[in-house]
């Protein structure tokens, strides 16, 4: 072949590495040869290092701490306790929720593992022996753990707001009540239940679980007294809004603030708030004048990091008999912990909640979710979801199990009879959201085909005889699940954090030889944004992703943004770099039809260049428009190949996703085993396939987890029953089922490249498709609702409550 | 997750180790794999002066089969009863017992002598080597002495081994018949919910002997002497499992943690007994 052939428009589609491409991840080759560079690689010269006291007792009077003995601890340099930051103002901080939580504690604690002392010391080996040298004298005070028992209790949480009625989300009806927050016609829906021919109620609880990131939390905060300038390092989902938040609470001006997010080792949630450590770290480092590292080991982690879910949710649905859905309602009692520090938008309170119609046409509901202070840790994030999304997935998914038993009807055939109908889109749903698009039938029809739904179900009705003839003990459970999620948060009309609207941001550089360098206001932190983003960018202004460097997380030179988490990256910033590139490819155009001598209007976008029209023959690559742009006068045009976007997303985007788990259960032991799994999902367009599979398959796993094992438990005297990994369930590859990925895509109508996400799909529709296979595994003996986890204990419990153990 | 300060001791002999014990007393803890003293340790809740570590003793290490007899120097680990072609011969239901223990990463530096003398009920080796009626050997200040498996343990980590000896060797007769360990855990890595180790013989279609211990189903291991003994004599039918597991149940005394309430634990050492006596006895 002569090599000066010139590539067809294939090669050069298939060059750029663009949109549809399984490009391998660039993040990778640091990853697998830990070169890595996270919060804890992050050495300074001098660098200090800061440690918690933390408190044993769930609810208690600090009477006094004692630091004398831990300052004589060589090596220890300071004790920080709250009187120390009071006349900073910053013994207490507010929190992402309209709430306010101690930074340390100030006069009594409220959880196990609260932050009580601020121990700074030269290592991290002197810090642990002068915690231990802290003497703190505690009066136990009475603990509730119930968040029932708590909205009737006499006992006081929170004596900081005694006597305030009205809250940041309305008025509080008990001391220890945060809000109540209602969305839908409740007077309509009861009448719409109550004249119902069948009506399903049942209380779904979602147990409290933790994302549990692989690296923890942790900071480093360096004041540079010369320059008046604090950089701060750390495990920042939303590193621009820990800038901002950190200038407002310590008056240092937001220029004289850096903030930077290395590399960040998994965040899904627990990375979003602010947390005690960074507040004293830097505080320590403006005492000390040198830089502080604060990192939390794995039991501080679990137990004072926020955790997710822990959503009690009554529900009532209702249908004719034959099936179609007439009205659902909801009241659920939220625990929250200690202090409210989620990190939903202001605007709501519990969240995305009122998406739990998922994907059924139900033309009545309404929610009322009551927020809940107890003695646990606070929290309350988005553990892979966008905002209680898997709350009200879980429970809508498991309403229509426990409706379908009522109904005596295939749950299978239920859903289908309720789903939104692909004519139907756009669609507004009786709690008010417009979904953007959508084909659930299409879906539901492949998956159930995929897995020969029929013969599943016959192998289950001959195993149930089995079983009754004794010659089996083990049951077949088929968990169905059609989720719809609604991630990309968010149009700022409606979503903002602390007052900051919730759009995103990219800002691209084309280097004169035709590279680029594209920054972005959002963090990665496993999803692969240097590879995916790249790759939109690619497509649009036709320069190869291998040519594309993708910065984020320096607030000194990224532009501002929300950050990640929500599944808002590629919704909201992807947008924006969609966005930046077109307008890149503008101002292109008119270089390359100067270059060409023609109007325009004459030429037209080719894969990687311009061309004139009619004569592909004539044309200019994006490298050469690139390199003209800054070399070459050019008269009306500056030089440069710049561009910036600040996305406002017109919607919130849909993604939705159809899974099927079966399981085999052991009656006599619990012993559970996942013998298929699988998942189809729609996420629009598709930009990296197998970076889709590598979330599907991540997200499964930790759905796995929440719904078979892992939990935040906590004793009566609110002691933390699951702070290590011998008992908050992580599942290793031995645990680990195979996971079938498919997909349809229906692309999102308002989005640039028709994009919507799919980080968090897989948690949202996994957890209910690994619980109802263990409800449906029981369901021709009797059971219709019994809470997660599924643990091998409880589904023991289950099959004993229900008699199978003779 | 920073351990007190400790002296760390690395003698090269049983000897300068013995005699390192004696003379630093009561705050010194010998080491072999570590994989329960370092944990308590770096929580704090041991605490630990002078840290014997035994790793450079040659002469704790190795296994040797000969005349029936297998003995296991106390630092072998479990990766080396897993690999030990002698081993798997004269008793593979070590083998089959080690796979089942926490991970490959764990079973390369965890040792069978520091799994038996810590006296941590979790540990599956204890129960194992009731049922193997094996022997272990403690060197101390006064020489070497031996004490029966079934004798060593006194309660959760109290055990017969004196602060200033070494449990330097396990030995035991290499088994005939059939065997299983069987073990129920959450996860890999857990410890039993309960698990069951048996040994059994068969002669002319009878159970001729049978030895059964449990382990994690009581502060100490259970060695269920009567659970045995109601399957001898017998054809290990129906009647004479039930009697057995009934025994076994009469003798175990489970707590209610993270795995579940003692009613489960309960039901789950039936189950796990049931299905240890169904793999032994189809392996006579």
């Amino acid at each position: 072949m002569n090599d000066q052939t010139p590539p067809t428009r294939e090669e050069r589609v298939a060059g750029l590495k663009g949109l549809g491409t399984s490009r391998k991840r660039v993040e990778d080759a640091r990853f697998t040869q830990g070169k890595g560079n996270y919060v804890d690689d992050v050495k300074l010269p001098g660098m200090l290092f800061g440690d918690f006291v933390r408190s044993p007792y769930a609810h208690a009077r600090v009477a006094a701490i004692h630091t004398e003995e831990a300052l004589k601890v060589p090596g220890v340099l300071a004790v920080l306790t709250a009187k120390d930051l009071e006349p900073l103002n910053l013994h207490w901080m507010p929190t992402l929720a309209g709430d306010k939580q101690m930074v340390l504690a100030d006069g009594k604690v409220l959880f196990q593992g609260q932050e009580v002392a601020f121990v700074v010391a030269t290592d991290r080996y002197a810090a642990a022996d002068g915690i231990a040298a802290v003497e703190v004298d505690y009066q136990e005070l009475p603990v509730l753990t119930n968040p029932f028992e708590a909205l009737e209790s006499d006992v006081v949480l929170r004596e900081d707001l005694e006597g305030q009625t009205e809250g940041a989300h309305g008025t509080r009806k008990h001391h220890n009540h945060i809000f109540l927050w209602e969305e839908g016609d409740q007077e309509a829906t009861e009448q719409a239940i109550g004249s119902a021919e069948v009506v399903a109620e049942e209380m779904v609880y979602y147990h409290r679980t933790h994302p549990c990131p692989l690296e923890t939390c942790g900071c480093v905060a360096s004041m540079d007294k010369v320059n008046g300038k604090l950089t701060l390092y750390g495990t920042f989902q939303a590193p621009h809004v820990v800038r901002t938040v950190a200038s407002l609470l310590s008056g240092i001006e937001e220029h004289n603030i850096r903030v930077i997010s290395p590399d960040i080792g998994g965040g899904f949630g627990n990375k979003v708030g602010v947390y005690p450590g960074y507040v004293c770290s830097i505080v320590a480092s403006i005492v000390t004048g040198k830089p502080v590292k604060w990192i939390e080991n794995r039991m501080d982690n679990l137990m004072a990091t926020a955790f997710a879910r822990d959503y009690w949710m009554k529900g009532k649905i209702s249908a004719t008999r034959e099936g179609k859905i007439t009205g659902l309602a909801c009241h659920v009692v939220a625990d929250h912990g200690a202090f409210d520090a989620c990190a939903d938008p202001t605007k709501f309170p519990a969240g995305f909640f009122h998406i739990c119609t998922g994907s059924y046409d139900i033309p009545v509901a309404y929610v009322g979710v009551d927020g809940v202070y107890t003695n646990k840790a606070p929290g309350g994030v988005a553990y892979r979801c966008s905002f209680r999304v898997t709350e009200a997935a879980y429970f809508i998914e498991r309403m229509i199990e426990v409706l379908a038993i009522e109904l005596g009807m295939d749950a299978a055939e239920l859903r289908a009879k309720n789903f939104i109908k692909a004519d139907q889109f756009p669609y507004t749903s009786a709690l008010g959201w417009e979904y953007d698009s959508g084909d659930y039938h299409t879906a539901w029809n492949k998956a159930l085909e995929a897995v020969d739904y029929p013969g599943l179900r016959r192998e289950q009705a001959e195993r149930v005889e089995a079983f009754k003839r004794g010659e089996t003990r083990k049951l077949l459970g088929i968990g169905l699940t059609h989720f719809t999620e609604i991630v990309g948060a968010g149009p700022v009309k409606n979503c903002d954090i602390l007052g900051m609207g919730m759009f995103d941001s990219c800002e691209i550089r084309i280097h004169p030889t035709g590279s680029a360098i594209a920054r972005l206001g959002t963090i990665s932190q496993g999803q692969g944004h240097a590879t995916t983003f790249a790759q939109i960018l690619a497509s649009e202004i036709g320069i190869p992703a291998d040519s594309i460097t993708i910065e984020e997380g320096d607030t000194d030179t990224a532009p501002y943004g929300l950050g990640t988490y929500g599944s808002r990256s590629t919704p909201v910033a992807g947008a924006a770099t969609a966005m930046a590139g077109r307008k890149i490819r503008a101002k292109a155009q008119m270089i390359a039809a100067y270059l060409l001598e023609v109007h325009d209007d004459d030429v037209e976008w080719d894969v990687d260049r311009f061309a004139v029209k009619g004569a592909p023959e004539r044309f200019k690559t994006m490298a050469e428009i690139a390199y003209a742009s800054y070399n070459q006068a050019i008269p009306g045009v500056e030089p440069g190949l710049e561009a910036v976007s600040y996305y406002d997303p017109p919607n919130m985007t849909y993604p939705f996703g159809a899974y099927i788990c079966v399981m085999e259960i052991d009656v006599d032991t619990g012993v559970h085993e996942i013998r298929q799994f699988y998942a189809l999902d729609d996420c629009g367009t598709r930009i990296n396939p197998m970076v889709i599979e590598g979330q599907v398959h991540g997200g499964l796993t930790e759905a796995l987890a929440i719904a078979m094992g892992q939990e935040i438990a906590y004793d009566e005297i609110g002691n933390h029953k699951t702070a290590t990994f011998m008992d908050f369930f992580i599942p290793t590859a031995w645990e680990t089922p195979n996971y079938t990925t498919d997909h349809t895509v229906t692309p999102s109508p308002h989005h640039p490249i028709g994009a919507k996400g799919v980080g968090e799909s897989p948690n949202v529709g996994g957890v209910p498709a690994f619980s109802n296979a263990v409800h449906d595994a029981f369901r021709a003996f009797g059971l219709r609702q019994s809470h997660m986890p599924h643990d091998q204990w409880r589904i023991w419990k289950i099959a004993h409550d229900l008699g199978l153990h003779g | 997750m920073i351990p007190a300060a400790f002296d760390y001791h690395r003698p090269a002999d049983i000897a300068s180790a013995v005699a390192l014990l004696q003379e630093l007393g009561d705050d010194a803890r010998p080491l072999a794999g570590g994989h329960s003293l370092i944990p308590m340790m770096k929580l704090r809740m041991a605490s630990v002066e002078y840290l014997i570590d035994l790793q450079d003793i040659d002469e704790l290490r190795g296994i040797s089969v000969s005349d029936g007899i297998v003995s296991i120097g106390a630092m072998t680990t479990q990766h080396d009863l897993i690999t030990d072609a002698a081993l798997a011969e004269a008793a593979p239901i070590m083998r089959e017992a080690a796979l089942q223990i926490a991970d490959p990463q764990v079973r390369y530096v965890g040792t069978l002598g520091g799994n038996v003398a810590n006296g941590d009920p979790g540990n599956d080796m204890p129960g194992l080597m009731q049922c193997l009626d094996a022997t272990f050997t403690l060197v101390g200040p006064g020489g070497s002495r031996d004490v029966a498996a079934r004798d060593f343990y006194e309660a959760a980590y109290m055990t017969a081994r004196e602060d200033d000896e070494i449990l330097t060797r396990v030995t035991f007769a290499a088994p005939t018949g059939g065997y299983a360990y069987e073990k129920q855990k959450r996860k890999i890595g857990d410890y039993a919910t309960a698990a069951a180790a048996i040994q059994m013989t068969r002669d002319d279609g009878l159970c001729s002997s049978a030895a059964i211990a449990l382990t994690n189903l009581s502060d100490v291991p259970v060695f269920a002497k009567a659970a045995g003994a109601a399957l001898v004599g017998t054809s290990c039918d129906a009647s004479a499992v039930t009697a057995a597991i009934s025994a076994a149940l009469g003798e175990i005394d489970p707590t209610e943690d993270n795995r579940g309430p003692v009613e489960f634990k309960l039901h789950v050492a039936g189950i796990v007994i049931l299905r240890a006596i169904e793999r032994a006895w189809s392996r006579t």
